[in-house]
């Protein structure tokens, strides 16, 4: 199997890391703030895994399965702030819940 | 018995101690008990130790007593030590019985108070600590310890009643109008430890004497800058002008620390360190004109006032003019001598205007006043005999001694002797004409309001007390025209320098005339503002009149200049001092951070999109560092 040069994974991961923060700032809707946030943790994963292939260690799939655990406890905790945010304004708008500026 | 010494400073102390910290859990009883009984024992004790003094003199006429090395750096020594001598004896002495009588008095004067009663006699009990302490003092370490102590107290008590502003401003005034002399003093002191290399009393006179020589300039700025002290404390020109206003104070206050002891601590510093004014006879003879003129200002100023308690306390800047002349022309033991009457009969002139005060319902304008010899005999009597000793009555006073041993030193003086007794003659009868024009504006006349007062006990055996010595006081130093019986001046000879003596004929020439001119006073003051008082009200009316009596009213004007030319300039100095370029740098710092603070305040939008933005933008940058700059 030919094996794929780092530099194509680190690029990808890049792309994909700058497309997420790209919909982190300019979606409004939280859910696709959330969704745009999953995108960019799973770029930071990809090039983990992308590093760890090139050297040949373990330590890039085994920080992976960290940031999968981290992102499944951090959609729980997203998910119960859109629940509370459309409780209270009535809309899934991020740009409404500013009330502590400064 | 002399070992006994260190309890006379100490008892007073803890007396303040326990008022301090416990005064709240005790009841007024108790405060009394505690606050009269300190000073009342201490008084104990200082008699006991003045006779054992008296007839078992000492070696060398002095005895001292070390407690402990207070400081100890570099040959720099001073211990806290009593030095008692023949000066010293008379001073604790009179503050002790006088203060005990005044505390007694206190008792009953001040029980009105509720809440400042212990802290009144707290107070109190430490302004005596403080006052024994400074005369006691062996260094001069020691004695401006206790100068500020009673300095302190002074500033406490004229503000005791502090939630009215006007004696807050006057405990303030009182406090850095001394400052002024008192910061003289402290340059003085280090002045002198600089040079002679001790703050010793005696010693220190001793080494004077050995290394300088008279009239030098170093003699003449060590006794200028200790007269600077001695003029601030004392209320002498040009720095009375805080005394009147002291009156602000509760009255056993103005008794106790305004008229009897605190104001002569000038007096006494002067005669402690005598050697060093006689050793520079300028300053000497600037002493005697300092005194001869503020006691001629100070009764043309007496003489005019309504507040009866004015009038008093511009009698006490003019009598301690006579204790200052006295000392300025070297007639030591008089000066002591009149400290000492004085101290008797002007706390109980100020404890009777108390009892005339509590009476009227708090009335201090004499000119609402009268009558008041049908109303209260008893208080009549005690205040006529003060007044008499105060305007020097001939023969059965006591003030008539003491301030016929001042004229007769100002007169045999070498240093323009014959005007500084022109002076204390002149001053004699303004004396008798202010101190009269008060007995019968109050005591005499139509009752203009009506006495409800019945003084108890401790009231009124403090003022018969004193009323007694006022009267037989002057018979411990007889002068030689008149029986002959100089024992107190023979006392304190054992440590102050002998006075001159004049020919006898001289001196009695000199004792019918002054006789005379206090008889005049007061018929004069009978025949002015008794007998005829429209007389007055019309020289009054006239413009030189009105224009001398506002001037003299006002205290000749000293406050005016002083808040003109002095507070004035130098207020409006530091207001143009405001900008200057030493703030700028700290007003420079305030704008920063308030810019800072507008800036940060205005990117905290609560936007969470453009907070995530600029966390990838410092993500990026901080990355972007890394990358191109290591």
């Amino acid at each position: 199997m030919a094996s794929i040069p780092m530099e194509q994974g680190l690029v990808l991961a890049a792309v994909l890391f700058t497309l997420g923060l790209i919909g982190v700032l300019v979606r409004r809707n939280i859910i696709f703030v959330l969704l745009s946030l999953e995108v960019m943790l799973n770029a930071s994963g990809l090039a983990f895994i992308v590093a760890g292939y090139r050297w040949s260690q373990p330590d890039g799939q085994i920080l992976f399965l960290f940031v999968l655990t981290m992102a499944a406890a951090e959609v729980s905790v997203g998910l119960a702030l859109v629940l509370q945010l459309h409780r209270l304004f009535k809309t899934l708008d991020i740009d409404v819940a500013s009330r502590m500026r400064g | 018995m002399l070992h006994l010494l260190f309890l006379v400073p100490i008892l007073p102390f803890c007396g303040f101690v326990i008022l301090a910290l416990g005064g709240r859990w005790l009841t007024k009883t108790q405060i009394a008990l505690v606050g009269v009984g300190s000073v009342g024992l201490s008084a104990v004790i200082a008699v006991a130790i003045s006779l054992n003094f008296v007839a078992d003199a000492p070696t060398g006429n002095a005895f001292s007593q070390s407690i402990w090395t207070w400081i100890n750096i570099g040959g720099f020594t001073p211990h806290i030590a009593f030095y008692l001598d023949s000066l010293s004896v008379i001073m604790i002495l009179v503050v002790t019985v006088v203060g005990s009588l005044i505390h007694l008095y206190s008792a009953e004067y001040m029980e009105e108070e509720s809440d400042g009663y212990a802290r009144f006699f707290a107070c109190m009990n430490l302004f005596v600590g403080s006052m024994l302490t400074l005369v006691l003092a062996d260094n001069l370490l020691l004695l401006y310890l206790g100068w500020e102590g009673v300095g302190l107290c002074s500033y406490l008590l004229i503000g005791f009643w502090y939630t009215d502003p006007a004696n807050g401003r006057a405990a303030r005034k009182a406090f850095t109008v001394t400052r002024v002399g008192d910061t003289a003093m402290l340059v003085g002191l280090l002045l002198l430890f600089t040079k002679l290399g001790t703050l010793q009393i005696q010693p220190l006179m001793q080494a004077a004497q050995a290394h300088w020589v008279v009239g030098s300039s170093i003699t003449v700025a060590a006794a200028g800058l200790l007269l600077g002290g001695a003029l601030g404390k004392s209320a002498q020109l040009p720095l009375q002008t805080w005394l009147p206003d002291a009156m602000a104070g509760p009255t056993p206050v103005s008794a106790l620390i305004h008229a009897a002891t605190m104001v002569t601590a000038g007096v006494y510093l002067i005669a402690r360190m005598n050697v060093l004014f006689t050793m520079s006879p300028v300053i000497h003879t600037t002493v005697a004109a300092i005194g001869a003129g503020t006691l001629i200002l100070a009764g043309f100023s007496a003489l005019v006032q309504r507040d009866i308690k004015r009038v008093l306390a511009y009698s006490t800047i003019s009598q301690i003019g006579y204790m200052f002349l006295a000392v300025g022309v070297g007639a030591w033991s008089a000066a002591m001598f009149h400290f000492m009457t004085h101290a008797f009969f002007k706390a109980l002139l100020f404890m009777g205007a108390g009892v005339v005060i509590l009476g009227e319902h708090h009335e201090q304008d004499m000119f609402k006043m009268g009558g008041l010899r049908k109303e209260a005999p008893l208080l009549f009597w005690t205040f006529l005999a003060g007044s008499l000793s105060l305007v020097a009555l001939p023969l059965v006073t006591a003030g008539f001694y003491s301030k016929d041993a001042i004229l007769a030193g100002a007169w045999a003086s070498d240093a323009g002797g014959r005007w500084l007794w022109a002076a204390g003659f002149g001053g004699a009868f303004l004396t008798s004409l202010y101190t009269f024009r008060m007995v019968f504006y109050v005591f005499f006349g139509e009752v203009r309001k009506p006495f409800n007062l019945k003084p108890g006990i401790r009231l009124m055996l403090p003022l018969v007390v004193l009323a007694f010595l006022s009267i037989v006081g002057g018979y411990l130093d007889l002068p030689r025209t008149l029986g002959n019986q100089p024992w107190f001046s023979d006392f304190m000879h054992t440590s102050l320098p002998e006075t001159k003596e004049l020919a006898s004929s001289t001196e009695r020439n000199l004792q019918i005339s002054a006789s005379l001119i206090s008889l005049i006073g007061i018929f004069f003051a009978y025949y002015f503002f008794l007998r005829e008082p429209g007389l007055v009200r019309r020289l009054v009316a006239t413009p030189v009149g009105a224009v001398l009596h506002r001037f003299w009213f006002k205290g000749w004007g000293f406050d005016w200049v002083y808040d003109n030319f002095i507070v004035g300039t130098y207020v409006k100095v530091s207001r143009a001092d405001k900008n200057d370029l030493f703030d700028m740098p700290v007003a420079a710092l305030a704008l920063v951070s308030q810019g800072l603070n507008i800036a940060l305040s205005w990117t905290e939008s609560g936007r969470l999109r453009w907070y995530a933005a600029s966390v990838a933008a410092g993500g990026v940058i901080a990355v972007g560092i890394v990358v191109f700059f290591t």
